[in-house]
């Protein structure tokens, strides 16, 4: 069951969208949800999403992973759509019943945000499932990396972020083994109020803690007994490079931006 | 054979304790040799290994390393690139997400450049046989590959000696056996000098030497043919002594006359064929 958690899932591929710099990929995020925040019109969402549909196919990823990224969001999905269609004010009643009022700037706001919020985490799910969690952080290095010289400490920070991803796994497994050893012992984790539900944690969560205490001090020995000192001097097996693809990728991103822009200005 | 670990007079005690972990212990390890040390818990073996690659310093004593003391701050980085060290849990010491950019990260940290790294990663997987699982995520791994890439961890760095400090402990027989022929492998075809912390007999009777410690300081000190046939002296540092030498040894108290240095199983079985033959 802990093992469904879609948190930074990747699909190892090789495709042009797997082969660009993750650089690029972060840079075209941002512009995407800047993108998407620009719309202004019906024919700025149908851009993004045939955008992002273009892309998904590109990078063989399947309409339904994608999909399956936001089951979790479904409840706050339906809840904004239920705010905006029942308590948007107008005059321009769709249906007029006792209370309830619904209008038609209400439905309208209700589909803009769902569709807005799909495409939103939609597009982020196409980064995570396209670039391995290592190369993001090291995308992420790279592009803070004028930061340094504010004296932040940018590679460790990312090495940080890698560790904590490397051990996500490991942690679930071991969070697996204690819930059944807890109860195997008796402990009931599923029945009873909330209250009850969390005071059952607790026993969860301490042998969790201790043993990644216990884990975090050994890796740190077996990071020292590999010659670790700090990111001063450092070397890189896979150095980033900006290709032909990575321009085009830019590009495309660009008029992404135009065209909804474009689109927002004429009204379609 | 020249030495490449130098241990003269060292005793070490961990703070807020009274007894001292190591007492007095002098040892020369010799290039290319395969050393097992043995030991019951809290004999002092962990601690010992700690002082080869300077994790930890001597209370009293030196080691030296290639020459080199491992109290001097200035030769840290220097030993630690020498002597390698592989601990007992895979999952703690693997650092990356992907296998290949695990092996990268000494090298990385050492300022190697980077076709260079490439080169000594694919070597290293090659050594340990883990070269075509160079792209896979460690957690998809079993006990005895995460090892193996724990160990090719090290290797990128290319060191003179390396230190497993009870490496197949939490493997399954499968995975002790495979991390065991690497590490064999390594010593004899690469010259590679191995250092192995056990409590496995078997893994002990395939060393060169096999140092017992007892209390922290030196027990016994020789080639498994001449430490496993003292079974009784073995049985009294709390230490089993391997399967073989133990069945022999019955024989010869019901009555037979065997000799004791047989070391493993298909020996022991010759043996005992040649005494019945007798």
């Amino acid at each position: 069951m802990l093992k469904d958690i879609t948190l930074g899932q990747y699909f190892p591929d090789d495709t042009p969208i797997h082969r660009l710099d993750p650089r690029t990929k972060l840079i075209l995020t941002v512009v995407y949800i800047a993108a998407l925040f620009m719309v202004g019109s019906v024919g700025g969402y149908v851009l993004t999403a045939l955008w992002l549909a273009a892309a998904a196919h590109v990078s063989h990823i399947k309409p339904k992973a994608l999909f399956k990224g936001l089951r979790p969001l479904i409840f706050l999905m339906v809840f904004t759509a239920i705010i905006n269609l029942f308590f948007t004010s107008g005059e321009d009643y769709l249906l007029h019943w006792r209370f309830i009022k619904i209008t038609y700037t209400g439905l309208k706001n209700a589909v803009v945000m769902v569709v807005r919020v799909m495409l939103l985490v939609s597009g982020t799910f196409m980064l995570t499932y396209t670039t391995s969690p290592l190369s993001i952080t090291d995308g992420l290095e790279r592009l803070l990396s004028p930061l340094k010289k504010l004296h932040v400490p940018v590679y460790e920070l990312s090495l940080m972020m890698s560790i904590a991803l490397r051990f996500i796994p490991t942690l679930i497994e071991e969070t697996d083994r204690i819930m059944s050893a807890q109860k195997a012992r008796g402990a009931d984790l599923e029945t009873g109020s909330l209250v009850e539900r969390a005071k059952a944690l607790l026993p969860l969560l301490i042998p969790l803690f201790v043993s990644a205490f216990r884990r975090a001090d050994e890796l740190a020995l077996a990071m020292e007994c590999r010659c670790y000192n700090g990111g001063e001097g450092r070397t890189r097996m896979k150095q980033l490079r900006m290709e032909r693809r990575d321009a085009v990728a830019l590009l495309l991103g660009a008029a992404l931006v135009a065209g909804v822009l474009v689109l927002g200005r004429l009204g379609l | 054979m020249e030495s490449v670990i130098e241990i003269r007079g060292l005793s070490f005690s961990y703070p807020e304790t009274a007894a001292p972990a190591l007492r007095d212990i002098s040892l020369s390890i010799g290039q290319g040799s395969f050393v097992a040390v043995l030991g019951a818990n809290g004999s002092g073996k962990s601690t010992l290994a700690k002082h080869l690659n300077a994790i930890l310093v001597p209370s009293a004593g030196q080691v030296l390393v290639d020459g080199l003391d491992t109290a001097e701050e200035d030769n840290l980085l220097d030993i630690r690139r020498r002597v390698g060290m592989v601990f007992q849990n895979p999952d703690n010491q693997i650092v990356a997400n992907v296998v290949e950019d695990d092996v990268a990260f000494a090298p990385e940290n050492l300022g190697v450049p980077p076709e260079e790294i490439r080169r000594r990663v694919d070597s290293a997987l090659r050594q340990v046989g883990m070269y075509e699982l160079r792209m896979h995520a460690p957690h998809l791994l079993s006990g005895g590959q995460k090892q193996r890439v724990a160990i090719a961890g090290i290797l990128a760095m290319e060191p003179d000696v390396l230190v497993l400090d009870e490496p197949t402990a939490m493997l399954d027989p499968r995975g002790r056996r495979e991390v065991m022929d690497t590490v064999e492998s390594l010593c004899r075809e690469r010259g590679i000098t191995v250092v192995l912390i056990t409590h496995h007999m078997e893994e002990a009777a395939r060393a060169d030497r096999v140092i017992v410690l007892a209390k922290g300081q030196v027990a016994m000190d020789g080639t498994p043919r001449e430490i496993f046939p003292q079974a009784e002296r073995l049985k009294a540092l709390s230490l089993a002594v391997p399967d073989g030498t133990e069945l022999i040894g019955r024989l010869n108290a019901a009555g037979m006359s065997l000799p004791m240095d047989a070391l493993t199983d298909e020996e022991c079985a010759s043996v005992i064929w040649e005494g019945l033959c007798r």
